[in-house]
C-alpha cells in the first residue's frame, strides 16, 4: 500500500519542530507500524538524509519502550495494543498517518518522536518498589494471596510505564500509571509494611511533574494493557489515609 | 536524632521534627486533595440543589403552600436557634462551599495547563472523553454567573419587575418568570447545569475513592437520575408560568 507520512521532526530538545510530509510507496500490510517507519528510514538515510528517530525495545509489546501519537491517539488505532503490535493492515491503500511524539510538562520531547521519560523513574524511586532484606529468595508459596486479589495486583502490574496514558490524558495528568504502580504493591500482603509511606510519596513525586486527574477515562482508553481507572480511586483512597493516618495516635 | 554539622561533630538536635500544618491544609495543598475538596464541596451542593428543587416543587400546590414554606425557610430550627439562624448556618455552609469548589477548580486547571505547555500540533482524537466532561468550565462558569443572577432577582429584588419582599414568594417566582428572556436564561442555566452533575456527580466518586465492583454500575445511573430529576423539576416552573399553569 501506499500511504503518506506527516512526522513531527524536532532536531534536539531546545529547538522548535515542524511537521514534514513523506511519501511511503510500496508498505506490506504484515509489516508493523514500527517496520514501516523502518522502512521509510532505510529510504531515508538512501537519500542521504537523517531518519526518523523513535524509540522502540522489544517490539512485542511488553517493555513499554515505543510509544508515539497516531492520529492523534496514543499508540494509535488498535486498542489495548502497543504501537509496535499494530500492522499496516489496519490501512488502507492511499492513507495519511499523522505522527506526533507524546506531549507533556514531565515528558520533554527530546529528538523527534523520542520523549525522555525520566519523570516516571523519580515516580517509582519515591516508593514503587518493597524493601527486603537480602540473603536467599524466599519461598515464594510462603505467604497464600486471595485469588481475587493476586489478579488485581496482576492487572495493576500489566502497567509497562509506556507513558500513553500521560499522552492521553487532557490535564497531563500520571494517574493511571501511578495508580497502576501503587496498587500492585498495595494489595499484596508483601506490600503492606509500606502502604501509606509509599502511596504518599509516589502521589507527591507524579504532582511534581504531571497534571491533575479529572477522570475523563481517556487514559484507560489509550493503555495498550487495559489498565481500570479502578485503581485511581484506589490511589485516592490510599492517599487520603496516608495523610490522616498516625495524627491522632501517640 | 543526630545531625552531623560541617564540621564533622556530632550536634544533638532539640527538635524532633519540623511541625507538620494541620491535616486538611497539608491534604488541600495537593492536587489530590483539591480533587477531594472538589469532591466534598460538589456534594454539599448537590444536595442543597436537589433539596432547592423539591422545595419549589411547592409552587404547584398554590401560594399559600409555597408563601409559608418560604417563611418556614427563615425560621427552621426556631426556636431552639434564634430565627433566621438555620438560614444563615446553611448559607454561610453554601457559600464556603462555592469558594471552595471554585479556588480548587481554578488552582487545578492552572496546575493541568502547565503540564502541557505545548498542546498537541495535530488534531487530538478523545476516544471516551465526553461532552460533559469536556465542559465542565463552562458549564460550572454559566452555573455560576446564573446563581449570582438568581440571587439578584428573587433574594434582593434587584432588577425584578414586581418584587413583593419575602412574604410573596410565589408572586416574585411567577412575575420574575413571566419574562421570557429570564426563563430562556434560567433553562439555559439548568442544562448547564444537568451537564455538569452528569459528570460530577459521576466523578466524585473516582475521586472520593469510592469504587466498588458492587455499586460501579449504578455509578453512571446515578449521575444520569441525578441531573435529569434535579435539571427537569427546576426547568418545569418556568414552563410552567409560560405556559399559564401556575399563574
Amino acid at each position: 500500500m501506499d500511504l503518506t507520512l506527516k512526522v513531527w521532526r524536532q532536531d534536539g530538545p531546545e529547538q522548535a519542530g515542524r511537521f514534514e510530509t513523506y511519501e511511503a510507496p510500496g508498505i506490506d500490510e504484515h509489516a508493523s507500524f514500527l517496520e514501516m517507519l523502518d522502512i521509510v528510514n532505510e529510504r531515508l538515510i538512501a537519500d542521504g538524509r537523517e531518519p526518523i528517530a523513535f524509540d522502540s525495545d522489544c517490539r512485542e509489546g511488553i517493555c513499554g519502550t515505543c510509544g508515539v501519537m497516531v492520529d492523534g491517539v496514543p499508540h494509535g488505532p488498535v486498542r489495548g495494543t502497543a504501537v509496535c503490535q499494530v500492522h499496516m493492515f489496519h490501512y488502507s491503500d492511499g492513507d495519511e498517518i499523522t505522527i506526533e511524539p507524546f506531549r507533556a510538562a514531565g515528558f520533554p520531547v527530546q529528538k523527534d518522536l523520542i520523549v525522555d521519560r525520566t519523570a516516571f523513574d523519580r515516580i517509582i524511586q519515591a516508593g514503587g518498589y518493597i524493601s527486603v532484606n537480602t540473603g536467599a529468595a524466599p519461598e515464594a508459596n510462603l505467604i497464600p494471596v486471595v485469588k481475587d486479589v493476586a489478579d488485581r495486583a496482576f492487572d495493576a502490574a500489566a502497567c509497562i510505564g509506556c507513558g500513553a496514558c500521560v499522552a492521553a490524558c487532557p490535564n497531563g495528568a500520571a494517574q493511571l500509571f501511578t495508580a497502576a504502580k501503587v496498587s500492585h504493591l498495595n494489595l499484596l500482603p508483601q506490600g503492606q509494611p509500606e502502604r501509606y509511606q509509599r502511596t504518599e510519596a509516589m502521589v507527591e513525586t507524579m504532582e511534581r511533574y504531571f497534571g491533575s486527574c479529572t477522570n475523563y477515562g481517556e487514559c484507560e482508553a489509550a493503555c495498550p494493557k487495559e489498565i481500570s481507572i479502578d485503581f485511581i480511586a484506589l490511589l485516592n483512597k490510599d492517599y487520603r489515609k496516608s495523610k490522616s493516618r498516625g495524627r491522632w495516635a501517640s | 536524632m543526630a545531625k552531623t554539622t560541617d564540621t564533622g561533630q556530632q550536634a544533638t538536635a532539640t527538635d524532633t521534627a519540623p511541625r507538620r500544618r494541620p491535616w486538611l491544609l497539608e491534604l488541600y495543598g495537593t492536587a489530590v486533595g483539591k480533587k477531594y475538596a472538589m469532591a466534598i464541596s460538589g456534594i454539599v451542593l448537590m444536595v442543597y440543589v436537589l433539596l432547592h428543587m423539591i422545595g419549589n416543587l411547592k409552587l404547584y400546590f398554590g401560594p399559600e403552600a409555597m408563601n409559608e414554606y418560604a417563611e418556614w425557610l427563615r425560621i427552621f430550627g426556631a426556636p431552639a436557634a434564634p430565627e433566621n439562624a438555620m438560614l444563615w448556618v446553611v448559607r454561610l455552609l453554601l457559600l464556603v462551599a462555592f469558594i471552595v469548589h471554585i479556588h480548587a477548580a481554578v488552582a487545578l486547571t492552572i496546575t493541568n495547563r502547565k503540564a502541557r505547555p505545548l498542546r498537541y500540533q495535530s488534531r487530538r482524537d478523545y476516544v471516551v472523553a465526553d461532552f460533559a466532561a469536556r465542559t465542565m468550565r463552562w458549564t460550572g462558569i454559566i452555573v455560576g454567573l446564573f446563581v449570582l443572577f438568581h440571587l439578584a432577582d428573587l433574594t434582593f429584588g434587584y432588577g425584578h419587575p414586581d418584587f413583593r419582599g419575602h412574604e410573596d414568594a410565589y408572586h416574585n417566582v411567577v412575575a420574575s418568570f413571566s419574562r421570557p428572556l429570564v426563563s430562556a436564561f434560567y433553562i439555559l442555566a439548568n442544562l448547564a447545569l444537568a451537564l455538569h452533575l452528569y459528570h460530577g456527580a459521576w466523578s466524585l466518586f473516582q475521586t472520593m475513592g469510592w469504587n466498588h465492583p458492587r455499586f460501579n454500575h449504578w455509578r453512571r445511573w446515578f449521575a444520569i437520575a441525578f441531573a435529569v430529576v434535579v435539571a427537569g423539576g427546576n426547568i418545569s416552573f418556568p414552563i410552567a408560568v409560560l405556559t399559564g399553569l401556575i399563574v
